[in-house]
C-alpha cells in the first residue's frame, strides 16, 4: 500500500488509502480491530477445521473397496449401526431429564434467601469432579456390595442386589450427575434475565403461581431451555468414559464413541473410525437442527419487560 | 382457581401499616383511609417508603405490622391474585411475548370469562386508550407512551376496585408526561376509579390527586388536599418538597400571636409561625420563589443577582444577599447578573418552622467556600 502525502488524489492511493472506502468498511464493522480475531481464527482452523476436513477425507479413503466402503460397512453391520440408537437412547433422555429437573429447582431458587449460595455450590459441585471420579463413586455406592444395595438388602426390600451399574442405568446416572449442574447453571442464568416485575404484574392480574409460570415465565424461558437442551445433549452424546467405566461397553451401552475408538485403536481402521465420527456429527446436527427449528417458532425477543 | 370478582368497597382503611427489610424500616405506622372514587397520591423523595406502601396495598409485599381493611373485610392476608386491584408498574411490566391485545386480555382470561366477552372488553379498553390500531403489535414495537397506555388499559380492563400506579410517568419525556397526566385524570373521572398514585414529582401529585400523603423516611408527614399542602405545609420537610426553595436556618427572636420575628444570618425577617415555635428556638424560614418579589416593602433584603434562567412567562433568579445567603425568586422583570435588587416578601407567606435539633435544610445554600487551590 502506498501512502501519498497529497490529499487531493485519494483514488490512486491504493486499497486502504481511500477514505471513502475505509469509512464505508468501518460502517460495516470492517476495520483494524478485526485483526484481534486472528488468533482465534488460527486456532479454529488448525485445531478444528483442518482435523475435521482431514477426517472427512479419511472417511472416504477406506483400505479396500470404493469410496463409500466405510459407510457401507457401518450401515450394513447391525452391531455398528445400532450404536446410533444406543447413543440416542442414552443421551436424549439424559439431556431431557437434566433440563426438566433444572427448571423447577432454578425457578424455586429465584430471588434471595438464606443459604442460596451454599445450595448453588452443592448443586454445581459435580461439574468440577470430572466423569472418572463420579464413575468411581457410582461403582462404590450403587455396586452389588455398595451402600445402596446393602441397605436395600438389610431392609429386605430386595432379595438380591439390584443391578445399577455396568448397564444402561449406570451410564444414565452418570450423565445426569455430570450434566445436571451444567443445565442448572444455564437455566438459572436464563431465568435471572427475566424481569421479576412480570411475575408481580401477572399476580395483580389474577394469575396464580402455576398460571404465572405457565403463561409468563415458561414462554420467555423456552428458547433458553432449547439452547440448554442442545448443549447438554451434545455433552451426553459424546459420552465415553462413563460408558466404559459404569456401562456395558460391549453391549447395551456400546455408544458411537466406543465404536469409533475400537475401529481406530483396536482394528486400526482409521477410515472406519473417521466415518463413525462423521455419522456422529450428522446425527448430532440433525437433533440440534430440529430443536433449533422448534426454537425458531418461539418468542425470542427481550425478556426485560421494558421495550 | 377462579378469581373472585373484585369487592367494591366504600372505604379502604390502612391501620398502622408497617414494613421492615431486615434492620431497616421502610414504612412505619401508616394510617390512611381511602374513600371510593378518590384519587390519592403518595408523595415523597426516593426511599421514603411510598413504593413499599403501594406494594403492600397490592399484596406483593407482606406487612410486618398493621392491617388493611376493605370496609369490614381484612385483606392484607389475601394474595395479590385474589385482591382484584389493578397495578401499573414504573417499567410498565408488559408481557414482552404477548401482543398489546393479549396483554390487555390476560387478566380477563385469568377470570375465565367467555371468549367473546374477553374480546369485547379488550377492544373497548384499547379504544379507551386510543390504541385500537396497535392492538396486534408486541410491546417492543410500541413507543414508551403507547406501552404506558397498554399498561393502563391492562390494569383498568378488569374494572378493579382500586388502581395502583407506581410512578407511571417517570420513564416518559416531558411532553408525553403532560399528555399522559391529563389522560390518567380523564380516565379516573370518566370511569369513577379509586386510584392510589405514587410519585416523587410534587407538580404531578398536585395536579392529579384529590388528596396527598407526604412521606419521609417511612413516616407520614402530612395528609391533605393539594391546596392545604401547597399553602400550609406542617414542617420544613414538607415545605422543601412542596417547592419552598428558600429554606433559611435562623433563630426566632420573638413570637407573638402566630407572628415570628427571626434572624437569619444578617437578615431580620417577619413571618407566620407554623406549629410550636418559641423565642430563642432554632427555626427554618421557608418562602417560595413566587413569593419573593423585587420592589419596596416588608422583609426587605438587599441582594445581587447571580444567575438568571429564562422560563417563558418569567425568569427564575438566584440572588445573593449581603451575608452570603442564596435566594431564589421568580419575576417578570428583566434582570441581569450583577444587578442590585431589593427583595420583599409578605410576612403571611413567609413560614417559620421549628428546626429539629438533628436536621438542617437539605440544600443549605451557604456562602461558597473559598475554592481550594490545586497544587501539583
Amino acid at each position: 500500500m502506498t501512502r501519498t502525502l497529497i490529499p487531493a488524489e485519494p483514488a490512486v492511493a491504493g486499497t486502504g488509502g481511500d477514505p471513502g472506502l475505509r469509512h464505508r468498511l468501518a460502517e460495516r464493522g470492517v476495520d483494524a480491530r478485526l485483526l484481534l480475531l486472528a488468533p482465534a481464527l488460527l486456532f479454529f482452523v488448525l485445531l478444528f477445521l483442518y482435523p475435521f476436513l482431514y477426517g472427512l477425507g479419511l472417511s472416504f479413503q477406506p483400505a479396500e473397496g470404493g469410496r463409500l466402503e466405510s459407510y457401507r460397512k457401518f450401515f450394513t453391520d447391525p452391531y455398528q449401526r445400532d450404536t446410533i440408537w444406543i447413543t440416542l437412547k442414552i443421551s436424549l433422555p439424559a439431556a431431557l431429564l437434566n433440563v426438566l429437573a433444572a427448571v423447577p429447582i432454578a425457578y424455586r431458587m429465584r430471588g434471595r434467601f438464606r443459604g442460596r449460595r451454599l445450595l448453588t455450590i452443592l448443586l454445581v459441585v459435580p461439574i468440577t469432579l470430572g466423569t472418572v471420579l463420579t464413575a468411581e463413586g457410582l461403582l462404590n455406592y450403587l455396586g452389588p456390595t455398595g451402600w445402596l444395595n446393602r441397605i436395600l438388602l438389610k431392609l429386605h426390600l430386595v432379595d438380591q442386589p439390584v443391578q445399577l451399574i455396568h448397564n444402561y442405568a449406570g451410564v444414565f446416572f452418570s450423565l445426569v450427575i455430570t450434566g445436571f449442574p451444567f443445565a442448572f447453571l444455564l437455566v438459572q442464568s436464563y431465568l435471572s434475565g427475566i424481569d421479576s416485575t412480570l411475575d408481580s404484574a401477572a399476580a395483580t392480574l389474577g394469575a396464580g403461581s402455576w398460571q404465572r409460570f405457565r403463561r409468563v415465565t415458561l414462554p420467555l424461558l423456552a428458547p433458553g431451555l432449547a439452547t440448554t437442551f442442545c448443549l447438554t445433549f451434545v455433552l451426553a452424546f459424546s459420552v465415553f468414559p462413563s460408558a466404559v467405566l459404569v456401562g456395558n461397553p460391549a453391549g447395551s451401552t456400546r455408544v458411537l464413541s466406543i465404536a469409533a475408538y475400537q475401529a481406530a485403536y483396536e482394528q486400526y481402521d482409521y477410515s472406519m473410525a473417521s466415518a463413525i465420527a462423521m455419522v456422529m456429527a450428522v446425527v448430532e446436527l440433525v437433533v440440534i437442527g430440529l430443536v433449533l427449528l422448534w426454537r425458531g417458532t418461539l418468542y425470542t425477543g427481550s425478556t426485560g419487560g421494558k421495550g | 382457581m377462579a378469581v373472585s370478582t373484585p369487592q367494591r368497597f366504600a372505604e379502604l382503611r390502612l391501620a398502622g401499616v408497617g414494613r421492615r427489610f431486615g434492620a431497616t424500616t421502610a414504612l412505619s405506622d401508616l394510617d390512611l383511609t381511602i374513600r371510593s372514587g378518590e384519587f390519592v397520591a403518595l408523595l415523597g423523595p426516593s426511599g421514603c417508603g411510598k413504593s413499599t406502601a403501594l406494594n403492600c396495598l397490592a399484596g406483593l409485599l407482606p406487612l410486618t405490622s398493621g392491617s388493611i381493611w376493605a370496609d369490614g373485610t381484612r385483606i392484607d392476608t389475601v394474595p395479590p391474585e385474589r385482591r382484584g386491584f389493578g397495578m401499573v408498574f414504573q417499567n410498565y411490566a408488559l408481557f414482552p411475548h404477548l401482543t398489546a391485545r393479549r396483554n390487555v386480555a390476560f387478566g380477563l382470561q385469568m377470570r375465565r370469562l367467555a371468549k367473546d366477552e374477553v374480546r369485547r372488553r379488550t377492544d373497548a379498553a384499547l379504544r379507551l386508550v386510543q390504541l385500537a390500531e396497535h392492538a396486534d403489535k408486541l410491546p417492543a414495537q410500541l413507543s414508551g407512551g403507547q406501552q404506558q397506555r397498554v399498561a393502563i388499559a391492562r390494569a383498568i380492563v378488569l374494572e378493579p376496585a382500586l388502581v395502583l400506579m407506581d410512578e407511571p410517568l417517570s420513564n416518559l419525556d416531558a411532553k408525553l408526561r403532560l399528555e399522559m397526566r391529563t389522560e390518567i385524570r380523564r380516565l379516573h373521572q370518566s370511569l369513577g376509579l379509586t386510584t392510589v398514585y405514587v410519585t416523587h414529582d410534587q407538580e404531578e401529585a398536585l395536579s392529579l390527586a384529590d388528596r396527598l400523603v407526604v412521606l419521609r423516611d417511612g413516616r407520614v408527614q402530612q395528609v391533605g388536599t393539594p391546596e392545604e399542602l401547597h399553602t400550609q405545609p406542617v414542617n420544613w420537610h414538607v415545605a422543601d418538597f412542596m417547592g419552598y426553595r428558600n429554606l433559611l436556618p435562623g433563630t426566632a427572636v420573638s413570637v407573638a400571636a402566630g407572628r415570628a420575628e427571626v434572624t437569619c444570618g444578617g437578615l431580620r425577617l417577619a413571618g407566620a409561625a407554623v406549629g410550636p415555635v418559641r423565642a430563642g428556638d432554632n427555626v427554618i424560614v421557608g418562602v417560595r420563589p413566587d413569593d419573593l418579589a423585587v420592589g419596596a416593602g416588608p422583609n426587605a433584603i438587599a441582594a445581587v443577582v447571580e444567575v438568571v434562567e429564562y422560563r417563558g412567562n418569567d425568569v427564575a433568579v438566584e440572588a445573593r444577599a449581603g451575608d452570603g445567603t442564596a435566594l431564589h425568586l421568580r419575576t417578570t422583570q428583566r434582570l441581569a447578573p450583577g444587578d442590585e435588587v431589593t427583595l420583599i416578601s409578605d410576612p403571611a407567606r413567609l413560614l417559620v418552622f421549628a428546626a429539629e435539633p438533628d436536621a438542617a435544610p437539605s440544600e443549605p445554600d451557604s456562602a461558597p467556600a473559598a475554592p481550594a487551590e490545586v497544587r501539583s
